[in-house]
């Protein structure tokens, strides 16, 4: 095999003295104020103002350290050494991080007492430190989900931050990260939270079935029902998205205008995820599974979800050999959580900050159908000034072997696309380029100038 | 029949490719260089940690056995035209090998040469010392690599593209580099004086040690057959343990001389890039053409030419005479974060009947020049710095001898720079109209539809 024999192309430095002295203090900075949330959870710390402090500390920290990576530097593309660093190629840092990550996910979801989470009494641990936040915002104590969404939405910003300061030179990429930041930050976070505090039915209003799984369990559509005016607002909402409003953004903008501009989980791929996209497989072996797993969980959500409606309108919870209250506990537990939550976010360093979307989100999957088949979306590529070089393939987060495309001048309309941009980003020639357009749609996925010598 | 391809770069893959697409004959492609086909012009990308060595191919390995060609690995010595037949060298060193060892001898029915360049060099004293190399191979990068480790000074010789390639890559490991460019600015005879000199500040601000007007005399030894330092032109020493030679390339045929193939630079071959021996073609950096097209040259080391002269022999392998027509021309390339592209006829010292117009932005970044026929005002040329602009639109604009005027106005219609990118069309049509006293209005839309119907029409 020719990868053993290259196992790395770099004998000499890579590693230069790149971290300056601000940069370290600022990195001892963010591990202070993630230090003083992780010691939390052995009831340290458990006075209010540590958590304003510890929430300082990780924002100021992350955001002093990107602003002295990239501030006296040229704007333009920044990928060097992404595969020497070891963090960023599956070296033992990143096993460590993608283990952690991981750990934390199956505390949050099955073992919430472990983070000092308390139906009844009173929040210890990692939860108790985040009560002061919570009542702050919705007047109640925190729940571990309360905890998870302001670290979730607190990597946003600051990596959000972070990549905006990167791709300064590309509007394109500054407009959207601006965008997933103001859906995170408004729209998923303090949205809901006000709105609980208010006593009203709270819902993330970006969060569409199926990727929203639980917009149609019986709980769920009752606490909307009974939610007064807001609460059949919201359903109605909820439904006008799944059925008009996003095929019809996908039919002009493609996928895009929820995956890589509104999405909470594009949000944190886009964000903290950056600097792992080029680690997704680009084989069509991959490919072939990434079909088979995304539209397999795609009909398990909608038969889940079509067997609790029918539990729901006619009380009958055996619908042929389906149970559906232990089908969307199955569904709850593999997707929702197993799928979704630890992989999906655990093994960014392992292979790529867009796991769940490409191989598992359902709603991801019924766009890409849209996309593929009933869009004016595609990438065009530049007549015959591609290299085949291979950056655009390399840093396509959803594995998409750009470069075969490219190379062939056709034009890439594939489901997973997500419309990030950063493959025309980091192309060396300009040869790629998202447009929306409807005067060639029947033929988006012709090769159209694949040769040089038109045969006769 | 027995197609054999000696060399695996992108003119001969090319080749391979359409040939397998148009007939059923037995394929193989030989190369002592890499397994498999990768893409040379990532080779910087490698050194830089942006990729690694497998995501510069193109194809995946199974690529090779579903199209039936079969690749091997190994070393031509030899060729024997009147038996056709080529020699395999013996003692072939070569590890890092996943393929089978080459045979002795292979023979063919059709062959094409796709042998690709050499480095340039002028007999400098002690070019071919230690440390001291141009950057073309898998093996130049390999040597390049070893050669970095606790580099104090790396010296590049040459102000063309691989020059501040290589410039570029070191200064990536922070490794200092000074850059000796023979000329007054860089690559100031293929750029305008404008666009030179925007690509000399790149350089400049990027820290590296530009030298203009200066010229290598000698590399000088250690006394262990290393390079210790550069002399310059002006007798000045530069320490240094690394020399990059990029005063540019040449075909890499030395070793076919005297064997009844007619070379001269490179290959010589007729419009169907068959060479004075029947059955064997030449395709590539390593081919020269007896009558070049109007306007280009015989030998173009480009990547672009190497695929255009790839797909043209495999017609003509084919039994399908079609003529080597590269169309107008177009390049790119990118300096330090400064992407580069042309399109049609830019000279640096253009004759008197081809004038230009030049929009330069404010921090230098970006710049668009038009280059137009003086008499008739046809577009003919594009030279874009930092600026993205439609190939197709732009060939049909300088096929159809279009009016300044027209593109000028027209110009958003050729933009392929990312959505939300500021524009600068207006600026080009008031330089425009300052220059001709005219009223030329800029016409802002470029929805994907219209340039479709143009492109269609």
């Amino acid at each position: 095999m020719s990868e053993q024999v290259y196992p790395s192309m770099s004998v000499a430095n890579p590693h230069p003295p790149l971290l300056d002295g601000i940069q370290r203090i600022a990195t001892i900075i963010a591990f202070i104020g993630l230090a003083m949330t992780v010691i939390s959870v052995f009831g340290l710390l458990q006075n209010g103002s540590y958590l304003w402090l510890s929430l300082f500390c990780m924002a100021f920290g992350v955001g002093l350290y990107s602003w002295r990576q990239y501030h006296d530097t040229h704007p333009g593309i920044k990928n060097d050494g992404i595969w020497f660093g070891n963090l960023t190629s599956r070296g033992f840092w990143a096993w460590m991080a993608g283990i952690l990550i991981t750990f934390f996910y199956v505390c949050l979801y099955w073992y919430p007492q472990w983070l000092g989470f308390s139906a009844e009494g009173t929040n210890t641990g990692v939860v108790g430190f985040f009560d002061p936040l919570s009542i702050a915002l919705k007047g109640k104590p925190a729940s571990q989900w309360f905890v998870y969404g302001t670290l979730y939405t607190l990597a946003i910003l600051c990596f959000g931050f972070k990549f905006i300061l990167k791709y300064r030179h590309n509007r394109y990429q500054v407009i959207r990260t601006l965008s997933v930041i103001f859906f995170q930050l408004c729209i998923a976070f303090l949205l809901p939270e006000l709105l609980e505090r208010m006593n009203q039915p709270s819902m993330d209003l970006k969060n569409m079935w199926p990727l929203n799984y639980y917009f149609f369990f019986d709980w769920n559509l009752d606490k909307l029902l009974n939610g007064g005016n807001l609460g059949i607002f919201m359903l109605v909402w909820g439904i006008a998205l799944i059925v008009l409003i996003s095929p019809l953004l996908t039919y002009f903008y493609g996928k895009r205008w929820y995956c890589s501009w509104v999405c909470g989980c594009g949000g944190l791929a886009e964000t903290a995820g950056d600097p792992f996209r080029h680690l997704s497989d680009k084989s069509l072996k991959a490919w072939k599974i990434e079909r088979w797993l995304i539209h397999g969980v795609l009909v398990f959500a909608v038969v889940m979800t079509a067997v609790v409606l029918y539990t729901y309108f006619t009380g009958n919870s055996q619908v042929l050999f389906i149970n559906s209250y232990s089908v969307r506990e199955w569904y709850g537990f593999l997707i929702g959580a197993t799928f979704s939550g630890v992989i999906g976010v655990g093994f960014y360093p392992l292979m790529g900050s867009r796991v769940w979307c490409r191989f598992g989100c359902p709603m991801a999957a019924i766009l890409g159908l849209q996309q593929r088949f009933f869009s004016r979306f595609r990438i065009t590529t530049n007549g015959g000034q591609c290299i085949s070089c291979g950056n655009c393939s390399t840093y396509c987060e959803m594995g998409i072997d750009v470069r075969s495309y490219a190379q062939k001048g056709q034009n890439i309309v594939r489901a997973s696309c997500v419309g990030c941009g950063i493959c025309a980003a980091v192309c060396p020639r300009g040869v790629l380029r998202l447009e929306n357009g409807s005067a060639d749609i029947n033929m988006r996925t012709e090769a159209l100038k694949a040769v040089h010598i038109k045969a006769s | 029949m027995d197609i054999v391809i000696l060399g695996n770069g992108i003119s001969g893959i090319t080749a391979a490719r359409h040939i397998r697409k148009l007939s059923d004959h037995r394929i193989t492609v030989i190369s002592k260089e890499t397994d498999y086909f990768f893409s040379r012009t990532a080779l910087m990308y490698m050194y830089m940690g942006h990729m690694r060595f497998e995501d510069t191919q193109p194809y995946e390995k199974g690529f090779w056995a579903k199209n039936r060609i079969k690749l091997i690995r190994g070393e031509v010595s030899m060729i024997d035209f009147g038996q056709k037949k080529l020699q395999f060298a013996e003692n072939q060193h070569i590890h890092d090998t996943a393929f089978d060892p080459a045979p002795t001898e292979i023979s063919y029915d059709r062959l094409v040469l796709a042998l690709g360049s050499a480095p340039n060099k002028f007999g400098w004293p002690g070019q071919d010392l230690n440390g001291v190399q141009g950057l073309y191979s898998f093996q130049d990068l390999q040597s390049m690599e070893a050669h970095s480790k606790n580099l104090d000074r790396a010296v590049i010789v040459g102000g063309g593209l691989i020059g501040i390639e290589m410039a570029e890559m070191f200064h990536s490991r922070h490794i200092p580099v000074t850059l000796l460019v023979r000329e007054q600015q860089y690559w100031n005879m293929v750029l305008p004086k404008e666009e030179s000199a925007m690509v000399g500040e790149q350089i400049i601000n990027a820290g590296i040690d530009l030298r203009l007007n200066t010229e290598l005399k000698e590399i000088i030894d250690d006394g262990q057959g290393n390079a210790c330092a550069v002399l310059t032109n002006t007798d000045e020493r530069i320490d240094c343990h690394f020399v990059g030679l990029t005063a540019g390339v040449h075909p890499n045929v030395g070793w076919l001389k005297d064997l009844g193939l007619d070379i001269d630079r490179g290959i010589l071959t007729n419009e169907y890039l068959q060479t004075n021996i029947p059955d064997v073609w030449a395709v590539g950096d390593c081919a020269q053409l007896r009558k070049p097209p109007a306007g280009r040259r015989a030998i173009e080391a480009v990547w672009y030419v190497g695929r255009m002269m790839g797909e043209t022999a495999a017609y003509s392998i084919c039994g399908q005479e079609i003529a080597y027509d590269p169309g107008i021309w177009f390049n790119s390339a990118k300096f330090m974060d400064m992407e580069y592209q042309v399109y049609g006829t830019v000279l640096a010292k253009p004759p008197e009947n081809q004038q230009s117009i030049f929009w330069q932005s404010d921090d230098r970044e970006k710049s668009i020049r038009l280059v137009f026929d003086a008499q008739s005002r046809a577009v003919i040329g594009f030279n874009l710095m930092g600026v993205r602009l439609r190939h197709e639109v732009c060939e049909k604009w300088i096929g159809a001898g279009t009016p300044l005027k027209d593109v000028v106005e027209q110009l958003a219609l050729a933009s392929f720079d990312p959505e939300f990118t500021r524009h600068f069309h207006s600026q080009v049509v008031d330089i425009y109209n300052q220059r001709f006293g005219d009223h030329a209005i800029a016409n802002k839309r470029r929805r994907f539809n219209q340039v479709f119907s143009f492109l269609r029409n």
